[in-house]
């Protein structure tokens, strides 16, 4: 299908676009890469009647080092992510996650403010946000505001933005030493969206986990900052304390059925993520078979 | 501001100045206004490649861009590609190893390939396959394209097929 007959505006800078934002907001689309705006609008799934074209803002974009942060412009597109020197070093676990994010035609176009304002809860770049404690960055007409990335998904493509505000820029913490990531997603085909999905960062001391953050997705209605984390942190841990926690982790998750898979069977793969990942950073093969059981 | 927008871009190395309407999709203005047919529309919602184009040097999913967004832009279609010889030998092959049937997915397809080819002189079947991922094709199973994109790397390397 085509999409329906919309006005367009191509802004001219972040100061221009909120100028349109605030005149068109609630009528309107903030139009970046496209390549999730584009399909939901060909199928008629939304019928914004005003576009505000973003890609040329010029100070949208760049990838750069500041004090202990890596900023990331808007309009950075997956492909910059992925070849990134910068990104490689100090976040390497998006670097591996952007692999699995579509295919190279769609990582061509589609940017990280793009996939983070759409808010698509089974996607890789949300939940990366929320394992690496990415801040949000948030322009408005009264000015900047910063937010948490466990905070900013509110639900199924729904952010605290408002209609008059625009995603600028994230930022996030550059890696401590000893940390250590992993990422892994089930999806029916390469490049499709996750049935589920773990983006996880950690900071491994000897054998034991010093920080944790399991960022599931595709099994909630937003990345899920897993609780359970706190119950493997500062300890050895046991067969028993993991499968513990695989229990813990099945109740804290609430994922939806859907024609890809049933919750029972999200909850599943979730505990099998939980599992390789915990065997897998401390190098512990013992403990990463526990989830299939 | 639903009137048409008057854009420039180049195609295929030719200069182009339009008006388009802001709803017309890339796909669609290379299609019917240029008459370059080339490029296919298939899902519209970019799940099956066929509308896969060059612009500035990378692919991109024709029906997932606007026309209005290639303002100032470079784009390549099929007929480019294939009129300067760039994919004459990926063709070749492709008929030589039966990797066409319908041919719907073809143009897409060679895009793709090429795509790869520019970028990894000796890709494995395995990459082959991850970079072919986005672009569906209903008839050849995908073994005689991968077998085409596979042969075409290595005649290109200078190593025997």
């Amino acid at each position: 299908m085509k999409a329906a007959a919309f006005a367009y505006a191509r802004a001219t800078s972040v100061v221009n676009a909120l100028d349109l934002l605030e005149a068109h907001g609630g009528r309107a689309k903030v139009l970046s890469g496209g390549q999730s705006l584009m399909p939901a609008m060909n199928l008629r799934l939304i019928s914004p009647e005003f576009v505000v074209d973003i890609g040329e803002i010029a100070e949208l974009r760049g990838i750069a080092v500041t004090g202990d942060s890596v900023r990331i412009g808007a309009l950075t597109r997956h492909v910059e992510l992925q070849s990134s020197p910068v990104i490689a070093a100090h976040t390497p676990l998006l670097t591996e996650a952007i692999a699995h994010v579509a295919h190279p035609a769609i990582r061509n176009r589609g940017t990280i403010g793009g996939s983070l304002a759409h808010a698509d809860p089974a996607s890789e770049l949300p939940a990366c946000m929320v394992a690496l404690n990415a801040t949000i960055i948030i322009r408005g007409k009264a000015g900047e505001r910063r937010v948490e990335a466990k905070d900013f998904f509110t639900g199924i493509y729904e952010t605290v933005l408002s209609p008059q505000e625009l995603l600028v820029a994230v930022e996030l913490p550059t890696g401590r030493r000893k940390s250590a990531h992993f990422f892994h997603e089930f999806a029916r085909r390469h490049g499709d969206y996750a049935i589920a999905g773990l983006a996880a960062q950690a900071v491994v001391e000897g054998d034991l986990f010093a920080d944790l953050r399991l960022a599931f997705f595709a099994v909630g209605d937003r990345p899920v900052l897993a609780k359970v984390a706190t119950k493997l942190t500062n300890m050895a841990i046991t067969p028993a304390d993991l499968s513990a926690a695989l229990s813990v982790l099945s109740q804290e998750l609430d994922p939806q059925s859907d024609q890809q898979a049933s919750a029972s069977m999200r909850r599943h793969l979730a505990r099998v993520l939980l599992a390789r990942c915990v065997g897998t950073l401390l190098g512990r093969p013992d403990l990463g078979a526990g989830g299939s059981a | 501001m639903t009137a048409p927008v008057s854009i420039s871009l180049d195609v295929n190395g030719e200069r182009v100045d339009a008006l388009v309407l802001p709803r017309l999709n890339l796909a669609d203005f290379l299609r019917e206004q240029l008459q370059l047919t080339g490029t296919h529309v298939g899902c519209e919602h970019g799940v099956c490649g066929a509308c896969t184009v060059r612009v500035n040097g990378e692919i991109v999913r024709s029906c997932l861009m606007l026309a209005v967004q290639a303002h100032g832009t470079a784009v390549e279609t099929i007929e480019g590609l294939s009129d300067s010889g760039e994919v004459a030998d990926l063709q070749a092959a492709f008929r030589d190893r039966n990797a066409l049937q319908c041919g719907f997915c073809t143009p897409g397809m060679l895009m793709a390939a090429q795509d790869l080819l520019k970028q990894e002189a000796r890709p494995d079947r395995d990459r082959i396959r991850e970079h072919l991922s986005g672009n569906y094709c209903r008839c050849t199973g995908y073994q005689a394209i991968i077998d085409a994109v596979e042969t075409t790397a290595r005649v290109r390397g200078g190593r025997r097929v």
